[in-house]
Formats: structure tokens, sequence, C-alpha cells
């Protein structure tokens, strides 16, 4: 019920105020918003990126705009994207909030190491920003040599340097959450009744460990190559461009389970809530989340299949890549198993949670069309491949996340959202997403090439259609904003429990305390076990 | 099993998201473990490239190797293993609580470490002076492919210059540990710092112990 | 605490096994061994690696967690080396063009 003495009671928002309270904190709660409005700021300059090159492609001679700025177009979208939105999304924001509380724990491991987390992210932050305003970088968000180490006149080091400082903001992350996960469960929350949500992200913690590191160092050697000329990229001094793509991809193919996998774990949730069931097969599900950070690390090669590595490898690549479909596959089974005879409830974080397992799936399956060799011959460097990977960043990450923002929101502010404007505006992104992008997987069969403004007069309806979608997606993008901050004044106060739902995080108060619980809780249940919860649903 | 000083020393150092001295001292050494498996996949990519490299243009790259002295580069490496025998007797002086010893030891471990620096820099500076640092006046003797003798080099200094990096931010932890030493901060029971420290540093060295043989031992039977 | 310490001996004579067989790679290098020259050095430099970690690492009195995220940790960059070097070391076996 509706706690009248909410608002004066001390939690976590309240319980100090002014900058300093919020730049200084430990809280994990708090560097979670830290992270919220950060990653939030990154995704609309992303966004900016991502509609001037909508609207450049609206015709095919591409007038808008030179050959050299579309090229720092595409670069900075996806920089933007990938390094300081999706990789830190979920993790740092609704993990941060939530992994430690849903333990049963006071905080993480190492606060203060998350707060700097926090700051590495800004500081890589402003410099690949410093990079973008200075004149921007031109080589793809892929960095590919020698054009990037020797023949780009772009602010590629700027860009490289943010990239790798953002990097030890993702690894000591991950650090943070492994040995939280390992060391700081309270009494009775064993590995197997921990919320599905924890699995995923510390599935996705050890991918950070393990692949980051790769990263960074790959940056420190282009680093190197640019200033100090030293050849180990450029054929012309006896180095080979493919090395870096090893190194490169051995990194950002995991990346794209950094990206996923969070958000497979809030699906999870949202499944198991909304049908008021608990997660089929949920050792499957957990070890599902291990596999794919696991496997994940075995396929980098499928991105090099027309760059000159050897076919045999190509091969091996090539058929590991299917292994890695599997488990992901097992979780969209589970799913589905999870809704057979559930009670469903179509609030809105269901909706999105519904337009994760379709988007997801189709991503994922033209993921294994890629993942064939002769297949990908054709299709590589086109458009298919922009949509395969859309339609699993945006279609299912991004959805996950916005599903989870409203899942959780009355939780971290105490105030719901309003439902309708934002079962609308679910709706409306679904369209718009499917308007965007689904054009896009014809434009690439058909041959129609990325990172290229200039197209056959044949395309150009296809592109235009793109477009359009483009224009309703960031306008349903736009309407949470409004309506999330509108709410922090006017929302519905929330109780503790207006979802009904199991977990530690629902048994506290909204927004909770400063130490998450007033007694430290003992598990003595399964997870997601619905006999146990009297909460009522406020939301039908 | 504590008694009250022990108990209280316990209770000062522990910080307010663990509930137990035992728990925080689990979770900063698995801090460690993982941070040190970073660093295991971040000077990987560097041997990797060495790895590639060294296969693919193995005769340049010999030729470049034994132009580095392998004399002064095992009393280096020797050098460094003493330093790691005296971390070993500083962490073990920690846990006996002997608080005398263990700056005694740091002390020792921070000059090791400042004098493999030392060599380091001696030895750069000779490649200096032979004009096989990478760039516009470099040279190497005896082929007629410089670029894939720069490219030794290039690998050699970026490696040695990561791990000397690493040996000065070493070295700035021990200068920590010691000021903290001799406040007394470490007993038995509180002595994580230095317990960790000492896997940081002990990383190090096993850098380096594949460092040796990998950039100055390739085929030194050539004769040189 | 209830932690294993171990003797000054046992150290020392880890450290002394170390120092020898610092010499022992830097001599061997000198013996033409052919081939095998690089695997004598590494297997000496992996022997090093193994003592360092398990003596003065305490890996050997450690948790079992511990010794898997080493374990962990040695096994990637064993993927890393060996998947890349399976494309560096079959490049050209097909007489393809360009492959």
């Amino acid at each position: 019920m509706i706690t009248a003495a909410a608002q004066e009671r001390e939690h976590y928002l309240n319980a100090s105020y002014g900058i300093k309270s919020w730049l200084l904190t430990k809280d994990h709660k708090r560097i979670g918003l830290l992270y919220l409005f950060t990653v939030t700021l990154f995704f609309f300059i992303g966004g900016a990126f991502a509609t001037l090159i909508r609207i450049e492609l609206l015709t095919p001679q591409g007038g808008l705009v030179s050959s050299e700025t579309y090229n720092k177009l595409f670069t900075m979208h996806g920089v933007t994207m990938v390094f300081f939105f999706l990789i830190p999304s979920i993790p740092a924001t609704l993990g941060n909030f939530f992994l430690p509380m849903m333990i049963g724990a006071r905080d993480l491991a190492f606060p203060r190491i998350n707060l700097l987390s926090w700051y590495l992210l800004v500081i890589g932050g402003l410099f690949a920003l410093f990079a973008m305003l200075a004149g921007g970088v031109d080589t793809g968000w892929t960095f590919y040599t020698p054009y990037s180490t020797t023949y780009s006149n772009t602010w590629v080091i700027a860009t490289a340097l943010g990239i790798f400082v953002a990097g030890f903001s993702s690894i000591l992350t991950g650090l943070n959450f492994v040995v939280t996960v390992h060391r700081m469960r309270a009494p009775g929350m064993t590995w197997f009744r921990m919320p599905l949500f924890v699995w995923s992200n510390y599935a996705t913690a050890l991918i950070q460990i393990l692949g980051t590191p790769v990263l960074a160092v790959t940056m420190v050697l282009v680093f190197c190559e640019r200033v100090f000329h030293i050849g180990i990229f450029d054929p012309a001094l006896g180095g080979d461009p493919v090395l870096f793509q090893h190194l490169f991809w051995f990194y950002s193919h995991p990346a794209v389970y950094i990206m996923v996998l969070p958000g497979m774990g809030v699906i999870s949730e949202l499944i198991s809530v909304f049908s008021r069931k608990p997660v089929f097969g949920y050792s499957f599900v957990a070890f599902s989340s291990v596999a794919i950070a696991v496997l994940g690390f075995l396929v980098w090669g499928h991105h090099l299949f027309v760059s000159t590595q050897s076919v045999y490898a190509g091969m091996v690549f090539s058929f590991l890549s299917y292994f890695v479909a599997i488990p992901s596959a097992i979780k969209v089974f589970n799913w589905t198993a999870t809704l057979y005879k559930g009670s469903i409830s179509f609030a809105t974080p269901m909706l999105y949670a519904f337009g994760f397992i379709g988007l997801f799936t189709i991503g994922g399956l033209t993921g294994l069309f890629v993942a064939a060799l002769g297949i990908d011959v054709h299709v590589t460097d086109t458009y298919f491949v922009i949509a395969h990977f859309h339609y699993i960043m945006v279609g299912g990450t991004i959805m996950a996340y916005l599903g989870g923002l409203h899942y959780w929101w009355p939780k971290i502010t105490g105030r719901m959202y309003p439902e309708l404007w934002a079962r609308l505006s679910a709706l409306v992104i679904f369209l718009g997403f499917n308007l965007t992008f689904f054009p896009q997987f014809i434009l690439g069969y058909l041959g129609m090439p990325r990172r290229y403004h200039v197209y056959p007069d044949e395309f150009q309806v296809l592109h235009v259609l793109s477009t359009a979608g483009a224009s309703v997606l960031a306008a349903g993008y736009l309407i949470p904003m409004v309506y999330f901050v509108w709410s922090l004044r006017y929302g519905q106060m929330a109780g503790a429990n207006p979802w009904g739902a199991t977990g530690l995080e629902w048994q506290t108060a909204s927004p909770p305390p400063v130490h998450n619980f007033d007694e430290m809780p003992v598990v003595t249940h399964e997870a997601y076990d619905y006999t146990t919860v009297l909460g009522e649903v406020e939301v039908g | 099993m504590a008694n009250q000083a022990h108990a209280h020393a316990e209770t000062l150092a522990l910080r307010e998201q663990f509930d137990t001295a035992e728990q925080q001292k689990d979770a900063s050494t698995l801090g460690m473990w993982i941070f040190l498996i970073t660093e295991i996949m971040f000077f990987g990519g560097m041997f990797l490239m060495y790895t590639v490299y060294r296969d693919t243009y193995f005769p340049v790259f010999a030729l470049a190797s034994s132009s580095l002295n392998a004399v002064i580069g095992a009393i280096n490496t020797a050098v460094l293993l003493c330093s790691s025998f005296t971390m070993v007797l500083a962490v073990r002086a920690a846990q006996l609580g002997q608080r005398n010893a263990i700056i005694i030891f740091l002390i020792l471990t921070l000059i090791l470490g400042i004098a493999f620096l030392g060599v380091k820099a001696y030895e750069w500076n000779e490649k200096f002076q032979e004009h096989h640092v990478p760039g516009p006046t470099f040279h190497l003797e005896g082929t007629g492919e410089q670029g894939q003798a720069q490219l030794f080099f290039s690998l050699y200094f970026a490696m040695t210059g990561l791990h000397a990096l690493h040996m000065v931010v070493g070295c700035g932890m021990l200068i920590w540990l010691l000021v903290e030493s001799r406040k007394g901060r470490f007993t038995a029971e509180y002595m994580t710092p230095v317990d960790i420290g000492g896997l940081y540093w002990h990383f190090v060295d096993i850098i380096w112990i594949f460092l040796f043989p990998l950039l100055y031992l390739i085929d030194r039977h050539l004769g040189k | 605490m209830s932690e294993h310490v171990d003797s000054i001996k046992t150290y020392g004579g880890i450290w002394l096994l170390l120092l020898v067989l610092t010499g022992v790679t830097t001599a061997v290098a000198f013996v033409d061994l052919g081939a095998f020259s690089v695997v004598v050095a590494l297997a000496i430099a992996v022997v090093k690696m193994l003592l360092v970690a398990l003596f003065f690492m305490h890996v050997r009195h450690s948790t079992r967690l511990t010794k898997l995220v080493v374990l962990g940790g040695l096994l990637w960059l064993a993927i890393l080396l060996t998947f890349t070097l399976a494309d560096v070391w079959t490049r050209g076996l097909i007489g393809t063009p360009g492959r």
C-alpha cells in the first residue's frame, strides 16, 4: 500500500544533499544513478549522429555531407553507442543498483572502486567527446589498420585514449561484481537461489575481466604505431593488419555479449514477474549465461572471414559460432515455457520483454546466416550485418534496458511512471524499430554496402522507409525521457512491492534506505517463489 | 581466538560493506587475483604480437636479440628474483606480526626494484647509443631487413617499457606499504595490503621471467 | 590466524632454485638445440613461474576459487594465442590466391 510517511522517511536520495554527496558517494545506488545520467547523455549524442546518418541516406547522391564527414558520422555513432552507452548501460546502472540488493548485501565489495569506475567512464567519454568536437574520427568504430594507424588524419589517438580509459571502467566494474557475488551473498543466498539477473551480470563481469584488457593493449599499440610509427600493423614495415583485427575482435566479439547478456537477465526477471511464475529451467538459464560468456570468446574470427585469415581458421570459427547460438536459444525456449500457463500481465515492462524476445530471436537467427562462411562472403560489410546487430543491440538490449528501467523505476524513485504513456511509447518504439531496421536486411541482401552514403537509385525507397522508421523510433525514445522526469514530481507514489515480485530488492522500501536493508536478510526460499509474496499488483 | 587488542585492530580496518574481517580479506585477495589475470590478458596481447612476428621473421629477430647483453639481462633477472624473495619474507614477517622485519624486507625489495630499473635504464641507453631505437636513426648491422629489425626493437621497448611502468607502480606501492608499516598499521591479524602487494610484485616478476628468455635468448648459439 | 606460514628455509630453497634455473636457461641458450631451444627456454620459464606462483604467491595453500582464477587467466591467454596462431600458421595451405 502507499505509505503516507514515505516522504519523511530517510532513504538513499534524501539522506544527504549537495553536489559533493553525489560526486564523492560510495553508495552503489547513487553511483548507479550517476551512470544512468551519463549513459543517457551518451545515448543522445550517439543518437544525434544516427539522425544525421539517416537524413543523409534519404537521397542516393548524399548531398548533405561530404564523404569524409560521413565517415566521421558513422564512426562516432559506433564509438559512442558501443563504448559509452551499450557496454556500461545495464550493468553499471541497473546492475550497480540492484546486484547488491538482490543478494542481500549492503553494497558492492569495493565501493570506492565503483566510484572510480564511473569517473573513468566520464574521463574516457570526455576524451572521445573532445575528439569529436575537435574534428572527429573517420576510421569506423573498428579502427582497422593501417588506415587508423598510418593514413587517417583525424583524432584517432584521442579517441583511442578515451576508449582505453573507458575500458578500465568496465574492467573494474566486472572485478567488483565477481568479488561481490562470490563473497557478499547474505546467509541462505546460495548460488542457485540468486535471481537470474545476478547470474547474467556475473557472466557479463567475467567477459569484462577477460576481454577488455586485450582491447586496452590494442589501443595502446594503435597509439604507439601512430605516434612512433613502429610498424606492427603496417605492411610497408613488415607488419600484419590482420593481427590488429585478431586483437580487436578478441575483445569486441565477447563485447557484444557484454552488451546483450545483462539484457537477457532483465528479461528473465520480467517474464517471471509478469507471468507470476518461476522461470522455467532456472539452472539451464543460469548456466546458459556462463556458457555464452565462455563460448563467446571462441568465435571472434567470424569477423575476419574476408580479411585473408586462413580458410581453415575460418571454418573453425564458423563452426564454433553455431555453438554459441545454442545457449541463447535455450534462454528463449525457457522464457517461452515460463509464459505457458502463466498469469500474464501486459504492463509496460512485459511489453518490452515480448519485444525483446521477438526481435532478439530475429537478430540471433540472422547471426547464424552471417556465421555461415559462404553466405558471409556475400553479405559481410553490407546492411545485412548492420540490421543483424541492430536487431540485437536495439531490438534486444535497448528494449531490455527500457523494460528494466520501467520495472525498477518505482524501486529507484518511489514513484510510478504513467502506464498509458509508457505502453504507448513501447508500441511506438517497437513499430519505429522495425520500420527502421527491417528494410536494412533487404538492402543488405540486395548489396547495399555499409559505410557508404552514395548508393544506386533503386535502393532509395528502402532507405526512405528506414529513415522514416528512425524518426518514429526517435520520438518513441523521447517520450519516456519526458514522463520519467515528470514522474519524479507527479508520479503516483509506489510501495515496496508494486508488482508483487519476489527478490530481496522488493522486500525493502521504495526508495531503499542507504544501507539497503534495515536488517540483514536471511534467505530461506528459492528464487521466484511466488507463494511467499503477498504484495498487491497495482498495475494490471 | 583473538584477544581484545587484536579484535580492536580487526575492527579498525573493517570497512562498512563487510560483515567480518575474514570476509574483507577474502574479498581483497580475490579482487587482487582477478586484477592480476586482467594483467595477464593485457600483457598477453603484446606476447601474441611478439610470438607471431618472431615466428615470421625468425632470422632477423635472432640477430636483433643477440645485440642485447644476455649477461646483464640474466643479472637483472636475478635481481628481480631476489626482490621477490625479500618481498615474500616481508609478507611472512607481516603474517608473524614482526614490524621491524616487515620494514627491513620492504626496504630491501624496494632497493632491488630500483636497481632493476637502473639496469634497465642503462640498457636502454646502450640501445640508444647503438642506434637501435626505432625511428629515423635506426640501424641494425648485419641485415638488409631494417623493417623487421625495427619490429623486434619496437616490441622490445614496448614490452620492457610496459613492464618497467608496472615496476614503477610497484615501487610506489612499496613506499606506501613502508609508510604504513612504520605507523604499525600491520599486525598478524591485519596484513592484507602487504599480502596483496606481494601478489602484485610477484606477478610483475613472472612477466619478466618470460620476457627475459623471449627477448634476450633467441638462438644465442649463432654466436655473437 | 589459520594461515599457513612457510619457513624461511622453504622460501630460501625456492629462491636458490630460481637463480639456478636462470643460470641454466642463459647457459643453454648458447647451445645449439635447433628448434628445441625455444621449447627448453619456455619450459624453464614455466617452471620458474610455477615456483613463484605456488610458493611465493601461496597458490599451493590457496582456495579452490583462487586456483580456478589463476587457471582461467592462463587458459584465456592460451585461447588468444592458439586461435590466432591457428590462423597465421595455416595461411597459404590451400593454393587459393590471396590466402
